[in-house]
């Protein structure tokens, strides 16, 4: 039954995104990713991973939402036609997904317990957690505490990218007369 | 026949994956716009998360949250892990993606890669 509800999920998910690709109204584009970001989530829980559908369903459809309506804002709403022919970028995504597709046959079929992913270091967690740890929660256990450098590491990405949002949206006071001077309170609001 | 659906039921996951990161990596390859092409990039960024993610579960497993059933099988907790943190470095790159998008935007008056082209070989 969860096997089914995956793939219906999946299925669904795969429908928005073609949608997404074939769509020129950014707005609507960015509305539908929200969706899949929110089908992702879903098909996440079905995974036996609340967690991690609980952050892509907060960060993923949440806050990248709210950012991509933010620029959008700022910009324009609608692509232009394309001046290229998409056939190339076509053979080119074709052609690596039938060599992964190809790759595929040689990995271990989906649900099983006993492949490389689920017999090694992963599998021992929640033998563990109890006597070292002693939280219920094993993903919360490996993420603060055994794998806590990674997390650290993490905190260092996102403080690099704001330091980045910041210097690319500081405003330039040195030219006078910038019409965008007005657009200043929402740029200062995109660092968050 | 009967080989073909045990094989769609065992790598269903992975062909999803897989269709969701060409389909990413597609739009972000053919398309001119700058917003359309970092949502192209977030598709590919969510599709990784399936990769790692559907391994890990094992059927008729349950969520890494532990219960006094001794004879409980649960999923595989390090996946998840690293996806937390994907996701969170995820939405730091297109907060920064954005921020570029809007200073080009501030620049050159779009977002198209065709225009800013022209306009740069103008000066």
């Amino acid at each position: 039954m969860e096997a089914f509800i995956n793939m219906v999920l999946l299925t669904m998910m795969a429908a928005s995104v073609v949608a997404l690709v074939r769509m020129r109204n950014l707005f609507a584009v960015v509305i539908l990713f929200s969706v899949y970001s929110f089908l992702m989530a879903s098909v996440l829980v079905v995974l036996d991973a609340p967690d991690v559908a609980m952050t892509e369903a907060a960060v993923g459809s949440g806050v990248s939402t709210v950012l991509f309506l933010a620029a959008l804002y700022l910009t324009k709403t609608e692509e232009a036609q394309p001046r290229h022919s998409p056939l190339l970028p076509m053979f080119v995504a074709v052609v690596v997904g039938a060599a992964l597709v190809y790759g595929t046959y040689d990995m271990p079929p989906f649900g099983a317990a006993d492949t490389p992913v689920n017999t090694h270091v992963g599998a021992q967690y929640p033998g563990r957690t109890p006597a070292e740890i002693d939280i219920p929660n094993v993903v919360s256990a490996v993420l603060a505490s055994y794998r806590g450098f990674d997390t650290l590491g993490e905190v260092l990405v996102v403080f690099t990218a704001a330091i980045g949002v910041l210097l690319l949206l500081r405003r330039n006071k040195r030219r006078p007369g910038d019409a965008s001077e007005e657009a200043g309170p929402d740029r200062a609001g995109m660092e968050d | 026949m009967n080989g073909l659906v045990s094989s769609i039921l065992e790598h269903y996951n992975q062909w999803v994956t897989i269709f969701l990161m060409v389909a990413g990596l597609y739009v972000v390859v053919a398309r001119g716009n700058m917003v359309k092409k970092l949502v192209g990039l977030s598709v590919f960024q969510t599709s990784v998360y399936l990769l790692y993610i559907s391994p890990g579960k094992i059927l008729g497993g349950t969520a890494p949250i532990l219960i006094d059933d001794p004879n409980a099988v649960y999923s595989n907790p390090l996946p998840h892990v690293l996806i937390l943190t994907a996701i969170v470095v995820g939405l730091a790159t297109i907060a920064l993606g954005l921020g570029l998008v809007v200073r080009i935007n501030e620049v050159y008056g779009t977002v198209e890669e065709d225009e800013i082209f022209e306009r740069s070989d103008d000066e």
